[in-house]
């Protein structure tokens, strides 16, 4: 009896409050969105899980001082003004940066933005004695603040960062740190894993749930700073889903409006089922990082061009279903620091059994190199096939390429360390995805010959005194315009030296619904799912 | 009895020791480093000397081994490299998400594989247990990642019934397919079981008595079932446990944030200690499992317990 009362009261208040929710459930513009990722970022200001973790939390809940502007498809992403309305170095040291602070911003939980916050988290990055400092957050942040060596506040809406030296990308920078509420981390009695739980940025989105590995869910700011970047959507459900084919699965059933990462062999499947495959340039480089180690072939000038002549990158392209195109250099030929290389780099076989004849390798005595590659990793792309079709370009001209496959936190581990560390011995070249997002990681921090691992991104030891001396004077030019010239000239110069071996560059596919409008997909890692609702 | 389960959980210590060390050997034999996924690409060596440190990284293998077991005889497992968080507080979900599904999946399995494997041993050599068998054994055959994908195109792609992944919140309609799919094996393995069983059982002169003392059908068949009762606990709960441990292929093929997805990513990200935490956790529960079912079987059979 009392089992009947119990089931009863149950039913009839499970009913009553799927009256009461259906209302509201009918009227909520939701967009469901599958991530490739296999847990949700860290929430408590600087995310985890690489550029999607920013993408989907980091840029959703949080804002930086300086932010990208991400609301044009037509060129490459710029540095636009976030919650710093302006910022400057000073003339005399170029190491004093002052930050014009953005008024009247208040945190998702109502507290104010001010000087004080800025510097706070500043502290929870760097400070290590500090009480807010996070340990998780400032792992992640690293790369951002590794060239800042001091910061205070001038007065309530001004911060002044100083930095260890000159650096005219430090805008580029402070970019990716993100700005998390003190008075939310006070409330959580300073525990950043409750923190994690009710975070609280000035971003246009606030996270109202979060079930780890499976889902968070965003609902939008209604009293964000920017009226133009008011969500219109009333919830974003962020969902893991590691595996594309369970994606690709989960958007045909119409359990998920937009999916990240599609593989290739799908989009035909997804286009006949109407769905829109949304691409876009991305700075985002598939490249081999050659060794300039003693005793590499790659010293010789010779073999790296016939190496960047050999490859089939229409035919590369067209297997990887459309989703890249062809490289001609680190960056398009449109971008503003393309400049104006000689070596054109193409499918030119002929050259390049010429160039290999004359190092004095050919088909028949072919030069026997290795490459490490990993099975899978963040932007990867699809490393195996892609390896293996070049793999056989390569043999067509005189190479005879060993790849020594391991798995991607391996390559990650080779990466870190120079190419003449002893576990990189043997190792002529490292199959290693890179990003082109800021002048250091993308042109300065690869070309410059001081800037070996962990220092800098120019992992096979490339020595060029001209290139050493333009990277220096890119990174001291604090004028855009004349940055983006040297930084033009430095890229057309290690084209020229054929520095790397440039595949692909990805074009970053994603799949949404038919009814899915608004979104413009940005030449960026990250996007703005503000205007992106679903119909 | 009591001694007998005093002395069941002794044995369990040198194994639970045991598969501590090798855990812990196995995921720092691995290749890569583990603050890899952590650390700035450029990251100083100061910095990463800071961290390694904090992590107890940088001390000899054998150190970090005895100062990891004695927090986890603590119930102290570590904090997560990737999020900082308690490793527990990343395994209790996820345990109980797999406990879900393994629930469920062990209940389908147990009913289907029960049937059929009785209707076979019922009518061995004949028509119908030459299809029961080739069911099971197929079954067993399949790789579940295959047999879920199969589900998934079948019933959410085309068909549109049934969700493709996830928990979906907690809507029970999300669990029908990583259920099947979970459970085709072990149906698959309970069949054969049971219809081993009940063949040498039903062989057996007290069937025969039992028929001779007049008893029905129905009546026999209570006694064979109670006679094979043991022989399923046992593969039950060692399927029931395997469950447990989630399986990494259909919890990420199905997104299910079960053990399984949990070890996936850890993998991936070289998340020492949740590797660590998570093995050792179901590795415990495996032995618990067996340990219970050693126990039960001792009330379901009175041999057992004689012995």
């Amino acid at each position: 009896m009392a089992f009947t009362r119990f089931v009863a009261s149950l039913f009839a208040t499970s009913t009553l409050a799927l009256a009461l929710t259906a209302p509201t459930q009918a009227a909520e513009k939701v967009l469901r969105v599958a991530s490739t990722m296999s847990d949700i970022p860290l929430t408590t200001g600087q995310p985890s899980q690489g550029g999607e973790g920013q993408r989907f939390i980091g840029y959703a809940l949080y804002d930086a001082l300086v932010s990208w502007d991400m609301s044009r498809s037509d060129i490459p992403a710029p540095l636009a003004p976030g919650l710093a309305l302006s910022w400057a170095a000073d003339e005399a040291t170029r190491t004093k940066w002052t930050f014009k602070l953005r008024p009247d911003v208040k945190f998702h939980d109502g507290s104010a933005f001010d000087a004080e916050a800025v510097v706070w988290n500043l502290d929870k990055l760097m400070k290590r004695d500090s009480p807010q400092f996070d340990q998780a957050q400032s792992t992640q942040a690293g790369f951002y603040v590794l060239n800042i060596a001091s910061y205070k506040v001038i007065d309530p809406m001004t911060v002044e960062i100083t930095t260890k030296k000159p650096d005219a990308v430090f805008p580029f920078q402070i970019v990716g740190v993100m700005i998390s509420s003190p008075a939310r981390w006070k409330e959580m009695g300073g525990d950043w894993n409750k923190v994690a739980y009710k975070p609280s940025g000035t971003g246009p989105w606030m996270l109202d749930k979060l079930v780890q590995r499976e889902r968070a869910e965003l609902v939008k700011n209604p009293n964000y700073w920017n009226p133009k970047r008011i969500p219109q959507s009333d919830r974003m459900v962020l969902l893991t889903m590691p595996d594309p084919n369970t994606r690709v699965a989960a958007l045909l059933s119409k359990q998920v409006d937009w999916i990240e990462a599609p593989p290739p062999d799908t989009l035909p499947r997804l286009k006949s089922a109407g769905m829109q495959i949304v691409t876009n340039k991305y700075p985002h480089n598939w490249p081999y990082i050659l060794s300039y180690s003693e005793g590499s072939p790659f010293l010789d000038i010779r073999v790296r061009k016939a190496a960047n002549l050999a490859i089939d990158r229409a035919g590369l392209v067209d297997f990887l279903g459309g989703t890249a195109t062809p490289s001609v250099g680190a960056v398009d030929a449109k971008h503003p620091w393309f400049g104006n290389p000689t070596f054109k780099i193409e499918y030119n076989p002929k050259e390049a059994l010429r160039l290999m004849k004359e190092a004095g390798y050919s088909p028949e005595k072919p030069l026997r190199v290795k490459f490490a590659i990993s099975t899978s990793g963040s932007g990867q792309m699809q490393p195996l096939p892609m390896n293996e079709f070049i793999q056989e370009n390569l043999r067509a001209v005189g190479f005879d390429v060993q790849l020594d496959v391991m798995e991607w936190e391996a390559l990650r581990s080779r990466r870190r360390m120079p190419s003449d560390a002893p576990e990189n011995a043997g190792i002529h070249a490292l199959n290693n995805s890179v990003s082109v997002v800021d002048p250091f990681n993308s042109l300065i921090g690869v070309a410059l010959s001081t800037a070996r691992p962990p220092m800098g991104y120019n992992w096979g030891g490339f020595k060029d005194p001209k290139a050493d001396e333009l990277a220096l004077a890119a990174g001291l030019e604090f004028d855009p315009k004349k940055q983006d010239e040297l930084l033009g000239k430095l890229h057309a110069y290690i084209v020229d030296q054929a520095m790397w071996i440039w595949v692909v560059q990805d074009l970053n596919p994603r799949a949404m619904a038919p009814n899915v409008k608004g979104f413009v997909q940005a030449q960026s890692w990250f996007q703005d799912l503000t205007p992106v609702s679903v119909q | 009895m009591l001694r007998y389960v005093i002395h069941r959980i002794f044995y369990t210590l040198p194994i639970a020791i045991g598969v501590s060390l090798v855990c812990f050997a196995l995921v720092h034999l691995a290749p890569g480093d583990p603050l890899s996924a952590i650390l700035p690409e450029n990251a100083s060596p100061q910095i990463i000397a800071e961290i390694r440190a904090a992590y107890g990284l940088d001390k000899p293998l054998p150190v970090q081994y005895v100062i990891w077991l004695g927090k986890v005889l603590t119930g102290d497992l570590g904090a997560s490299i990737k999020t900082g968080q308690p490793v527990l507080r990343e395994i209790i979900p996820a345990v109980g998400n797999s406990l879900i599904l393994a629930a469920a999946a062990i209940c389908l399995a147990f009913a289907a594989g029960s049937v059929l494997g009785g209707v076979a041993g019922y009518t061995r050599n004949r028509v119908l247990d030459r299809v029961v068998t080739s069911t099971a054994i197929t079954g067993v055959s399949l790789p579940h990642y295959w047999v879920g994908m199969v589900l998934i195109v079948l019933f959410s792609v085309e068909l549109g019934w049934l969700p493709a992944s996830g928990m979906g919140g907690g809507n029970w309609q999300n669990m029908i397919l990583p259920t099947i799919t979970l459970a085709v094996i072990p149906a698959g393995i309970i069949a054969r079981s049971v219809r081993a069983s009940v063949i040498e059982i039903r062989k057996q002169e007290f069937v025969q008595t039992l028929y001779a003392k007049g008893l029905d059908g129905r009546r026999v068949l209570q006694h064979v079932a109670k006679n094979v009762a043991p022989t399923v606990m046992a593969v039950m709960g060692l399927q029931f446990a395997q469950m447990l441990g989630g399986s990494i292929l259909v919890e990420t093929v199905f997104a299910w944030p079960g053990t399984g997805f949990l070890l996936n990513a850890a993998i991936f990200t070289r998340d020492l200690p949740i590797l660590q935490g998570t093995i050792l956790v179901l590795a415990m529960i495996f032995v618990a499992m067996n340990l219970l079912v050693d126990i039960l079987q001792m009330f379901v059979d009175p041999r057992v317990k004689r012995s």
